[in-house]
């Protein structure tokens, strides 16, 4: 089916391209909104000789992951939110034994129980790194189902090369639409791990999976040393500039759905005149500042848009600064700002820059 | 000058290659160091050096992963049996895959992991150090403390009406269906070590068939606050009555898995 296009939803086209990025591996526990990529899984790893394995836990199922990221597959979970947090001691395990793997995490309303419907309050927990420890980990944030496909042929890739591990986040509307989506035609890249734990052959030393060093300076000479990894990553800055060639009055900061429904609100906006474009991070981590910055100065004001109380825009007033008037609404606990509501936000802030 | 061999002079003992020359970090009187040597014994006598990836846990075997000259990975605490898994699940079968866990990581954090890799019936072995006591930490209660056992978090000794008793886990895990072995021995004496030896020695060579616990009753001389001589002694009087060295699951006495009742398993869209 490759190159052809499918009408898919998001968290089985997720599934899909996992599997098609070469993770033949899955291992899950069950939570609302992302079921269905877990019993996906179920269904297409066995008969590929791969594995399909529901865990007792999150806390169980992101160690499974380390070990078998630790013995060299490509290897995956997906959770939801509460399931997420569960698996923040393991996260920092593999960051700190540098083990690749891929976590999807498709959020909903918080704190505790919250609620089963889409947010986007784990922004902040998952883009400071997630894990106790000097840490990071690439955090990438697709809005159509299509990109979604995209992304996690990307993630797999971004783990192997960093050997760290990479997070996708999504919400439940992402993970339910139907869209068409087509898969990449290429065979997924393969990368030498000669540091996994696969039984050691006579002709070398063992390998070793560890994030103990008891040693004071041994442990600050190994986080410098990820630190330096982490630096690097500055380059996997992603990020979409939507209708700003013509330096809008206003740009509208949004990613993952929310961008989505910013997208139909500009539309609307620039029917009614208005001058309005997109800044849409696709990297939550590391925070695309290299696309933000031109944007910087020809903008009046800002308005940062998402479901959770005012996370993302924390990055953007940070890059901003006093330059510019960077303004917020958000919806929390599972309500989702409607096109209407981001329209009057834009006509307020409009009518606020013409009387100024 | 140290005189060569002389020829018509027979090696009895060698160590183990499978140990590495790392000087081990525990106590004097500690039995670590010898079940970590029985353990090597058995991988090498078996030469499965090459196909064996060793999953180590926190406590004071944190550094075990120094010591065995195989693959190995260092778990969160309690998470070995999850981590084993994740290995045994995606690497070629022919591979024996081992944990090493102590009774806070087993038989405290880390009881969800291995009740159900048992209950899975992982292709692993479990090798289960249990001493009655957190011996890392500085001498904390255990799960496995004894009734009466002062501790440090215990100074009057365990108090059973407020902490329970001690966890008997090979008996709890015989509750399951899946494991193919599941036994207790004890570091206490030669003899004892030698039953331990063979029970490990059984244990890998029926990890292909399924899940496998040997459970080996240890002295913390530190943690006990006695000398290695007595613990050995304490060991024998108060933890073996207790923890019955016995082989509680073998082939040959498996449970009948024929289930007696005949559940009606259509749901969904054969109903
Ligand atoms: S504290 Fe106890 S278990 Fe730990 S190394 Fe010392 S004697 Fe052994």
């Amino acid at each position: 089916m490759a190159g052809q296009r499918l009408l898919m939803k998001g968290t089985e086209a997720i599934a899909e391209a996992a599997i098609r990025a070469g993770c033949h591996h899955f291992f899950g526990y069950p939570i609302t909104p992302q079921t269905e990529i877990p019993e996906y899984m179920s269904v297409r790893l066995p008969p590929l000789g791969g594995t399909y394995l529901q865990a007792e836990s999150e806390v169980a199922a992101i160690n499974m992951l380390y070990g078998a990221g630790g013995a060299g597959v490509r290897v995956m979970t997906s959770s939801s939110s509460p399931g997420v947090a569960l698996m923040s001691e393991g996260f920092s395990y593999l960051v700190g034994a540098e083990v690749p793997a891929v976590i999807v995490n498709i959020m909903r309303g918080g704190p505790g129980l919250g609620n089963i419907a889409p947010a986007q309050g784990d922004y902040l927990e998952m883009t400071r790194g997630f894990g106790h420890g000097d840490m990071h980990a690439i955090v990438l944030a697709p809005s159509t189902v299509q990109e979604a496909v995209d992304v996690m042929g990307l993630a797999f890739d971004l783990a192997d090369e960093y050997r760290n591990p990479v997070v996708v986040i999504g919400d439940g509307l992402l993970g339910q639409m139907m869209e068409p989506v087509s898969f990449p035609d290429t065979e997924p890249k393969v990368f030498d791990k000669p540091w996994a734990t696969t039984g050691k052959a006579k002709s070398r030393p063992r390998n070793i999976t560890n994030s103990l060093y008891l040693d004071a300076d041994q442990l600050e000479a190994h986080v410098r040393d990820l630190d330096v990894k982490f630096q690097r990553m500055d380059v996997e800055q992603r990020a979409e500039c939507w209708m700003t060639d013509d330096h809008p009055e206003i740009v509208i900061v949004a990613y993952g759905t929310m961008a989505r429904i910013a997208k139909t609100a500009i539309r609307q906006l620039r029917a009614k005149g208005l001058s309005v474009g997109l800044y849409r991070p696709i990297t939550a981590w590391p925070f695309p500042s290299r696309a933000l910055e031109p944007l910087v100065e020809p903008t009046r004001a800002f308005l940062t848009v998402e479901m959770s109380l005012g996370q993302l825009v924390q990055d953007i007033r940070a890059q901003v600064g006093r330059r510019r008037p960077v303004s917020f609404y958000g919806r929390a606990g599972g309500v989702v700002p409607t096109v209407e509501e981001i329209i009057s936000q834009v006509e307020l802030l409009h009518a606020s820059l013409a009387a100024a | 000058m140290i005189e060569p061999l002389a020829t018509d002079e027979k090696v009895v003992f060698e160590r183990t290659e499978v140990l590495t020359d790392h000087a081990l970090h525990y106590c004097p009187g500690c039995t670590h160091g010898i079940a970590h040597r029985l353990i090597a014994e058995v991988i090498e006598e078996m030469d499965i050096q090459d196909r064996t990836i060793g999953v180590c846990p926190v406590g004071c075997s944190v550094l075990a992963y120094q010591y065995f000259d195989v693959d190995i990975q260092q778990a969160a605490h309690g998470r070995a049996p999850a981590v084993a898994t994740g290995i045994r699940r995606v690497l070629p079968p022919d591979r024996y895959v081992f944990t090493y866990q102590g009774d806070g990581d087993l038989a405290s954090i880390g009881m969800g992991e291995i009740l159900h890799a048992a209950n899975r019936g992982e292709k692993i072995t479990v090798i289960f150090l249990n001493n009655a006591i957190y011996g890392m930490t500085g001498g904390q209660m255990a799960p496995t403390t004894l009734p009466g056992q002062k501790t440090t978090t215990s100074p009057f000794g365990r108090d059973t009406a407020q902490t329970g008793h001690p966890i008997r886990m090979c008996e709890m895990l015989n509750t399951l269906v899946e494991p193919v072995l599941i036994a207790r021995g004890s570091l206490s004496s030669p003899k004892g070590i030698n039953r331990a030896k063979k029970l490990i020695r059984q244990a890998f060579e029926l990890q292909h068939q399924g899940f496998t616990f040997v459970e080996l009753l240890s002295t913390c001389p530190t943690g006990w606050g006695i000398t290695p001589t007595d613990a050995v002694k304490w060991l024998d009087r108060n933890m073996t009555p207790f923890f019955p060295l016995q082989v509680f699951r073998e082939p040959g006495a498996m449970p009948d898995a024929s289930h007696k009742y005949a559940p009606d398993l259509k749901v969904r869209d054969e109903a």
